[in-house]
């Protein structure tokens, strides 16, 4: 019984227990609604000390100090948008986490549809290939001995492969 | 066709080839924030001098409007850090050998420990603004102390320097900055 009741306690603990926040109370702000937008920008925002890190999670001394001004941005009737600018401007595009579509991203972006297209191509070719010569070598396996003369066509398709 | 299929591998096997020998270039820092500060006019900000150091402040103005008689170095500093000490020696010669025109921002520092880092090590600086809280940094886009930024006689910040200016290729490239500081101010002139 006392175990039960011992597993359970630690049980809705661990459930109930927020995870540790570099975010310190004098930090946040007493408007639940502008700390929520608050917390969802700095999550956004990289920190430049750490730099895998997002501010919302990082106790570098600038971390904090960005923090602050985001949600001093925020009081004083700044949109998202206008905090997240304000930030590039002093920063640069390298503090969000997510980049913008502009020239010097073009390839970031596009890259993953590139290979997967390309990737996609490939896979219909290589299958294409690979049905017909099965169909081929089904009819013609009776009228000659060997496959031998596919040999080379082996040969290209494994290099395409790599 | 199939002779243009068996080139694919080969131009990819390139263009790896490519990407990776700019990654794992050795002199590549791939921490290195791009500074946006850069060709840019000196951020606003305004701070009071250090208490009691007899130095003047230090803000936008003095920066923008500098007569362009010389490029000026803006150095990020404080007593807590332990680069800047070093750096502070190579700093203050080329103040007395190469003449150029040092102005610090003091950052996050108490201004008494300020003031005895200053009085310990002597104070190269024309004028030290005190950061008390940071924002200043923040107009700057500075990641830590120190830092370094020259300044040309436009007031257009034309170089950035993260880290301790230690060693003779980081001495160099600020060399190099100030000529061009230099450069800039009489191609505008003539």
């Amino acid at each position: 019984m006392i175990r039960k009741m011992l597993i359970a306690v630690v049980t809705l603990t661990a459930l109930l227990s927020q995870p540790v926040f570099a975010v310190e109370p004098d930090e946040i702000l007493a408007d639940p609604v502008l700390e929520e937008r608050a917390r969802a920008i700095s999550k956004q925002v990289r920190c430049v000390v750490c730099q895998n890190q997002d501010i919302d999670s990082s106790n570098a001394g600038v971390a904090r100090d960005l923090r602050i001004l985001v949600r001093e941005r925020l009081v004083a009737g700044d949109s998202d948008q206008e905090v997240m600018d304000f930030l590039v401007a002093r920063y640069g595009s390298y503090v969000l986490f997510k980049p913008p579509w502009k020239p010097s991203t073009y390839i970031l972006w596009v890259a993953p549809l590139v290979f997967l297209t390309f990737g996609g191509i490939a896979i219909v070719l290589v299958l294409a290939q690979n049905a017909r010569r099965y169909r081929n070598s089904r009819i013609q396996a009776p009228e000659r001995g060997a496959n031998d003369d596919q040999k080379p066509e082996n040969h290209s398709l494994t290099e395409m492969n790599s | 066709m199939k002779r243009i299929l068996a080139l694919f591998p080969i131009a990819i096997a390139g263009i790896l080839g490519a990407f990776l020998l700019w990654g794992l270039n050795p002199d590549r820092d791939p921490n290195e924030i791009p500074s946006v500060l850069i060709s840019q006019p000196v951020p606003e900000f305004d701070l009071p001098p250090v208490e009691r150091l007899g130095t003047p402040g230090l803000s936008r103005a003095e920066l923008a409007g500098n007569d362009g008689s010389a490029p000026i170095v803006v150095n990020v500093f404080a007593s807590w850090c332990v680069p800047c000490r070093a750096e502070h020696a190579v700093l203050t010669r080329m103040v007395r050998e190469d003449g150029i025109r040092l102005m610090g921002i003091n950052y996050k520092d108490k201004p008494r420990d300020a003031r005895n880092w200053l009085s310990d090590l002597g104070n190269p600086y024309e004028r030290v603004g005190s950061d008390l809280d940071g924002r200043a940094g923040i107009e700057w886009g500075i990641s830590g102390v120190p830092e370094t930024f020259v300044i040309d006689g436009a007031g257009t910040v034309v170089f950035r320097f993260v880290g301790p200016v230690l060693g003779d290729e980081a001495i160099g490239k600020l060399r190099t900055a100030l000529e061009q500081a230099r450069a800039n101010r009489s191609g505008e002139t003539s």
